[in-house]
């Protein structure tokens, strides 16, 4: 236990973060420019953070493999980003977002990291606001807010159903200014692809030109990875093409501990899949079910047409078993539910999809309200299934959307390694076992603007300004290592292509990974992933060159890491016997079929050091719920 | 004066010069025009307008060097805008979706702008330059109304203005709105007004010009 | 859904690199109505790569229609023939069976083209580092409800910001020309409260950054406007002409 310092400071949990900012050493300012940092990611962690350093004066280096900092898959959120402003007059408060978030991550967070995400939410409003992000107003000219999934009061700020574009925009928008003035070097189509350690302290990373093929050493006096979740080693999810798990993965062969891999949110709002072909799955938002209705057929395999099914033959699932809160139940829930229902042979047709439907809803408030507060969702869906929801109810399927888990990182959001910080998706501190809607942005904003800056001090302070420079031998191993790992991918001349990988590792994990695990699926996922691992090596097929472009390249190295991955998963969720939040084991239920936590024993963070592939040791770190009581959730 | 030539040099500065010089041509149409419809009230009436014209004729020569400035910015600048566009893409698209998502007038000012171009060299050397300087002083009272006369019996010139007139009509129709774009004077609730005006405008100014030779062609110079 | 498959020719612009001739190489698929645009692409690629060929490079990332990423030029339109989405949201029952369709890369001398479909739009980030911004830094700023701002001007400058930064605008423009692409940065702050102390400054620096990068002029076409997959509209483009134009009037800088 000794290993992992969580470093939560002392005091009252309102004062910890002020007392902790007064604490921590500083560098004064000119001295900050002695320093050089390394941002790997620019979505809305990674531009934050990038450009709010340099504003201090640091020498910011930043990352992105896509071809400008703006592609970052933040831009894809839709909803909206909360805040405790209170302009609703409605009750919130910091300390209320801070309950509602622990609450809602079933008591699997570190309380004092979520309370100073609370904190500055405000902050974060506030700094958007004046770098010009275009939010919903009211007619008074004053900010705009709705509620949410998981909260009572409506503290939810938004940009009609782009909010993360325009979040992400701003940030970027910042960053901008920083580049222009020469304090960021901007690095694109550059993919790290390893981090360099020297004396047990992370000093540099490895990369890849996406465009040239070159592979080239940086070296700095931190690294900070804001690189995003791992949902991807699904194959088919709501996350961007190029979303990837081998930032954050790499440093964990290098020693950072990755923390609650089995955390995973399936949104229940997803489009089904259409056939082998597919290739990512789009989301749907939450709000639709604020109108729209769930449900099957009673009978399994009906292959009736929607509407020749009768009204005493349909079965409103989520509305027969949570009478209280219905069609708009969280998250995890609704996505079992549906499960449960396709298991059991009912979902539309006997496949993979339960239907949404609008039809009482456009009969009571007639089309043309429908229209105007879900058109351009309606207009998607058509686009996408061809399918007209006003006349056909919507046909929807869960999907992995986020994950909670990922690299372990103290109050200062630096990992186990020193020198190495981790923000944003990419780390597993503030979500615990489930995130809320619209939680995801702020806790990028918060950990990029308002925490990084902070505390990143308090690690250089002790730090000499001389840099290691790239011709030190560990960079010289690092760079022959990966242009090894290269050689070896474009040498086995297998006769499965790398997708082909992909999906079938994405259908286990789907299968025996997913919404609901059991201890016998885990295990046999566990040993599929190593057959799978194994054959990959042998059976691969990466055609092209190293050098200029070769996409198939890429996606092997990102394969790579998810057959390893992917077995951390499953063994993250054999290990912890409970139900909480995104992991729901079946054995661990209560008899009406809800989650059921075992705080006794499991009341900590999994942390998985690396030994070697497929061998980890487990570490924990013991969470303490000092503000808010340890309780079930109950949404009946 | 340098920040002046750089900001007219810029992209924004080009568009600019097209739409001032535009806009002055736009405002001598409208007085050519009028001052041409008198041809329909007989040769009296005609040639007293032009015997007026002569009259003032250092006011008309000095207001003659300005205009002609104006045709040659707006025919450089346009000239050297398209072949510096051109050059923005250097690699042509092997299937062209232009048809698809511009309107017509937009997509061929150069064409359109360059025959009207040559129509009015061959306009300026048949009028203008009978008009001012050849022909006898005495003739001339009744020469001006006659050389128009004269020139509108021959099928083909008349074919050539007719044709010419019309590509006028396309330039401008794309023309008038687009020097208010260019000012920045893009209105939701105007700008769809001045878009008809322009249409409007352009329609006048074509059938007003074309009346003239197929009037006289038809008439066969009386 | 699920309707009987279709048969394509596909008409796919190859180019190796950089600075190697390109040329139209033709592939036959058969794929499900149902399938997006790229997703037949990968399809394609998956065969070819079992082949051992070459895949056919392009880019995507979101597939939602919001990152911008992706682009192509389909049978002459960039984004293909359905108005306002993005490659990524075509879908392949807007096609027929027998179908013949082209494929290009967004053309224009300041996208130079990487490989086959893929181009660099570096030069749209450069626009943005000379003056997409305001200048605040992090923390110390006022209260978020400080500066009330009329819900429809808020709502102009949010149809501005929607632009995705994909190209189209200049992929489709006969000019090569971006002032869709600069102008829709340029009018959010423009609307803004927040972008009023820059706003001459601002703009004065983006154009020249984007003439420098060799961009075509605008003619007053409105492709753009056509083509954009968010529907910005050139009244954009007009307000810029009209912030530049004010700007070189009555700036103090010779």
């Amino acid at each position: 236990m000794a290993v992992l310092n969580s470093k939560v400071p002392d005091g009252h949990i309102s004062e910890k973060w002020t007392n902790h900012k007064f604490s921590i050493k500083l560098i004064n300012p000119a001295n900050k420019r002695k320093y050089d940092i390394i941002v790997v990611g620019t979505g809305l962690a990674g531009s934050s953070a990038a450009a709010s350093l340099a504003e201090l004066g640091y020498n910011v280096k930043a990352f992105t493999f896509h071809d400008s900092a703006r592609r970052a898959h933040s831009i894809a959120a839709q909803g909206g980003i909360n805040a405790a402003k209170n302009y609703q007059n409605d009750g919130d408060s910091v300390y209320r977002l801070f309950y509602d978030t622990v609450k809602g991550g079933d008591f699997r967070s570190r309380e004092a990291n979520v309370h100073r995400l609370a904190e500055v939410s405000n902050n974060i409003i506030d700094q958007c606001v004046a770098q010009g992000v275009p939010f919903a107003r009211e007619y008074g000219g004053l900010l705009d807010n709705r509620s949410f999934g998981g909260a009572q009061v409506s503290r939810t700020f938004y940009a009609r159903g782009q909010t993360g574009q325009q979040l992400l925009l701003g940030a970027y928008s910042a960053l901008n200014r920083q580049v222009g003035k020469g304090k960021v070097k901007m690095y694109t189509r550059k993919e790290m692809v390893e981090l360099v350690v020297v004396n047990g302290k992370a000093c540099g990373i490895i990369t890849r030109d996406l465009a040239t093929g070159e592979v080239e050493k940086h070296s700095a006096h931190a690294v900070i990875l804001a690189t995003g979740g791992y949902g991807n080693v699904y194959f088919l999810s709501t996350n961007a093409m190029n979303c990837n798990v081998t930032a954050a993965w790499r440093a964990h062969r290098k020693g950072a501990f990755f923390s609650n891999p089995c955390y995973t949110q399936i949104h229940p709002t997803c489009l089904p899949v259409h056939g082998e072909g597919q290739s990512k799955l789009t989301l749907m938002s939450e709000s639709l079910r604020n109108d729209g209705r769930v449900w099957v057929s009673k009978k399994k395999a009906d292959m009736r047409a929607p509407g020749d099914i009768p009204e005493d033959e349909r079965d409103y699932y989520l509305e027969r078993k949570y009478p209280s809160f219905g069609n708009l139940s969280p998250r995890d829930i609704s996505s079992r539910s549906a499960k449960e229902a396709v298991d059991d042979g009912r979902g539309v047709k006997g496949g993979e999809a339960v239907y949404l439907d609008f039809r009482d809803a456009i009969n009571r408030l007639g089309q043309p309200a429908i229209e105007e507060k879900y058109g351009n969702l309606f207009e998607m869906y058509e686009t996408i299934t061809g399918e007209n929801p006003y006349k056909v109810p919507m046909m929807i399927y869960p999907a992995p959307h986020y994950t909670m888990g990922g690299l372990w990182v103290d109050y200062n959001l630096m990992s186990n390694l020193p020198g190495l910080f981790v923000l944003g998706e990419a780390n597993f501190s503030d979500h615990g076992a489930n995130r809320l809607g619209a939680s995801a942005l702020m806790q990028g904003l918060a950990d990029g603007y308002f925490v990084i800056p902070y505390t990143i001090g308090d690690y250089l302070a002790s730090e000499k300004p001389e840099l290691i420079p790239t011709d030190h031998e560990q960079f010289v191993k690092e760079e022959s290592e990966i242009n090894d790992l290269v050689k070896r991918l474009l040498a086995t001349n297998g006769e499965h292509t790398v997708d082909e990988f992909h999906k079938k590792l994405g259908r286990i994990m789907w299968n025996k990974v997913g919404m609901a695990r059991n201890e016998a699926g885990l295990k046999e996922a566990i040993e599929e992933i190593k057959e799978m691992r194994d054959s990959f090596w042998d059976e691969v097929k990466v055609v092209g060159g190293a050098e200029g472009v070769n996409q198939t390249l890429e996606r092997a190295g990102r394969v790579v890491d998810y057959l390893e991955l992917g077995e951390l998963m499953a063994r993250d969720a054999l290990e912890r016997n409970e139900s909480c939040g995104g992991h729901f084991r079946e054995e661990y239920q209560t008899n009406e079929g809800e989650a059921l936590r075992d705080d006794q024993n499991y009341t900590h963070v999994s942390a998985w050091e690396f030994n070697d592939v497929g061998d980890w040791t487990h570490h924990k770190e013991d969470l303490n719920f000092e503000y808010v009581k340890l309780a079930t959730r109950s949404y009946k | 004066m340098g920040w002046l030539y750089e900001s007219l040099n810029s992209s924004i500065g080009k568009k600019f010069i097209m739409a001032v010089t535009g806009i002055s041509l736009i405002l001598f149409l409208i007085f050519h025009l009028a001052g041409n419809l008198t041809l329909f009230a007989g040769p009296e009436a005609f040639n007293g307008y032009v015997e007026k014209l002569e009259g003032i004729k250092p006011i008309i020569r000095i207001i003659e060097v300005p205009l002609a400035l104006v045709f040659i910015f707006h025919i450089f600048n346009g000239v050297r805008l398209w072949w510096e566009n051109r050059k923005a893409r250097p690699e042509k698209y092997a299937v062209n979706g232009q048809s698809k998502n511009t309107n017509v007038f937009s997509r061929t000012m150069i064409y359109s702008g360059s025959i009207v171009f040559i129509f009015l060299v061959l306009h300026l050397a048949t009028f203008w330059v009978a008009f001012n300087f050849t022909g006898e002083p005495h003739e001339k009272a009744y020469a001006y109304y006659g050389v128009v006369a004269d020139w509108f019996q021959h099928l083909w010139y008349v074919a050539v203005y007719v044709v010419a007139v019309i590509l006028l009509g396309f330039h401008l129709n794309h023309g008038f709105q687009s020097a208010f774009q260019t000012f920045g004077w893009n209105h939701k609730k105007y700008f769809p007004i001045i878009e008809k005006i322009g249409t409007i405008y352009a329609i006048v100014m074509s059938v007003g010009f074309a009346s003239m030779p197929i009037y006289f062609y038809l008439n066969g110079g009386s | 859904m699920s309707a009987a498959n279709i048969n394509l020719k596909l008409k796919i612009w190859r180019q190796e690199g950089p600075n190697v001739v390109g040329n139209f190489t033709d592939y036959d698929v058969e794929v499900s109505p149902d399938s997006s645009f790229l997703e037949m692409l990968d399809e394609l690629n998956n065969s070819l790569e079992k082949e051992g060929k070459d895949p056919v490079a392009f880019e995507s990332d979101c597939r939602e229609g919001i990152c911008g990423t992706c682009g192509l030029v389909i049978n002459g339109q960039p984004h293909g023939p359905v108005p306002k989405i993005a490659t990524c949201q075509l879908h392949m029952r807007n096609f027929n069976n027998g179908d013949t369709i082209w494929i290009e890369p967004f053309r224009a001398k300041a996208f130079p083209i990487i490989k086959d479909l893929m181009v660099d739009r570096a030069a749209f980030d450069d626009v943005m580092y000379a003056g997409g911004f305001v200048s605040v830094n992090t923390g110390g700023v006022p209260d978020a409800n400080e500066i009330p701002i009329q819900k429809d001007v808020a709502a102009e400058a949010f149809d501005a910001a929607a632009c995705i930064g994909c190209g189209a605008c200049v992929a489709a423009c006969k000019n090569a020309s971006a002032m869709l692409f600069v102008s829709a940065k340029v009018s959010q702050f423009s609307l803004l409260p927040q972008g009023q102390p820059e706003k001459y400054e601002r703009v004065q620096q983006m154009v020249k950054v984007m003439d420098e990068k060799g961009f075509g002029s605008c003619t007053n076409t409105y492709a753009c406007e056509a083509e954009c997959p968010k529907g910005i509209s050139v009244k954009n483009i007009s307000r810029m002409n009209r912030d530049y134009l004010v700007s070189k009037a009555v700036s103090k800088t010779v």
